[in-house]
């Protein structure tokens, strides 16, 4: 039996250098990430978290691996739900490679923890949190601006 | 768009990705079990899923997983879901302002 564990690939028209910065950067970040951002120096045996508007620890960790601007290794384990936290820690490996006028961003979470609650819980959240992102840098908004059909 | 939905208008696809959805993760050979298509049919389906980017690849040493890449989807919903609720709201006010209107 595999871990638990999910690939979510998006492809967004913009450089490595600028998806790096909004994949790093805590303004950007609360932009497309429904107001959390990272709380880190980025540096590899850092630790991470994820900070909520009012303050609160979302998640926490530590950085594994960081080769700016193609690759984001995470350690990460949830905060706020007792259930997802007891679960421990999983690994997010974040890739980014151009394609093309494009770059290929490549998500990977998983846990060594079978029917992990917690792969279930952020795999529903990164499809919204990758398509806020993939409009914002594409069209400045983060969701799609549309005229009123007459 | 349009190899998103071309690679989502055939039964035989949209049943790989219930296949993955029920477990993700799977490489070619786990994926013909208990088909009623040819390996080679299912094969082709994967490369048409993969290049509509609605089944991600990974290699695990020589094996090569298939996983259901979901956002794709995601981002048609936020396309035209959005915008017809916008157009509804504006056709709920459009409507408030005309009752409105008759009011006076």
């Amino acid at each position: 039996m595999s871990k638990p564990k999910f690939v979510y690939v998006t492809f967004i028209r913009t450089t490595p250098d600028q998806l790096w910065s909004a994949l790093t950067s805590p303004d950007f970040t609360r932009k497309y990430w429904f107001g959390v951002h990272h709380e880190t120096d980025w540096k590899a045996g850092s630790p991470w978290q994820m900070v909520f508007p009012d303050g609160r620890i979302a998640d926490s960790g530590e950085i594994v691996e960081i080769d700016p601007p193609r690759l984001l290794v995470l350690k990460w384990r949830n905060e706020f739900r007792p259930e997802l936290k007891s679960e421990g820690y999983s690994q997010c490996t974040i890739e980014l490679e151009p394609v093309g006028e494009a770059v290929k961003l490549t998500i990977t979470h998983e846990m060594d923890h079978p029917g992990s609650k917690f792969i279930e819980a952020v795999s529903g959240g990164w499809p919204r949190i990758l398509s806020n992102l993939k409009s914002l840098l594409e069209t400045g908004e983060v969701v799609l601006k549309t005229k009123p059909e007459r | 768009m349009d190899a998103v939905f071309k690679a989502l208008a055939d039964a035989s696809r949209r049943e790989l990705l219930d296949r993955l959805r029920a477990e993700n993760g799977q490489t070619l050979n786990g994926l013909c079990v208990r088909l009623s298509m040819t390996r080679q049919a299912v094969s082709k389906h994967l490369a048409i899923l993969q290049e509509a980017n609605l089944v991600a690849t990974v290699w695990r040493g020589r094996e090569k997983l298939h996983y259901l890449n979901p956002v794709p989807i995601h981002e048609i919903g936020e396309r035209w879901i959005g915008k017809f609720e916008r157009s509804r709201l504006q056709a709920l006010s459009d409507m408030k302002k005309a009752l409105e209107a008759g009011d006076e």
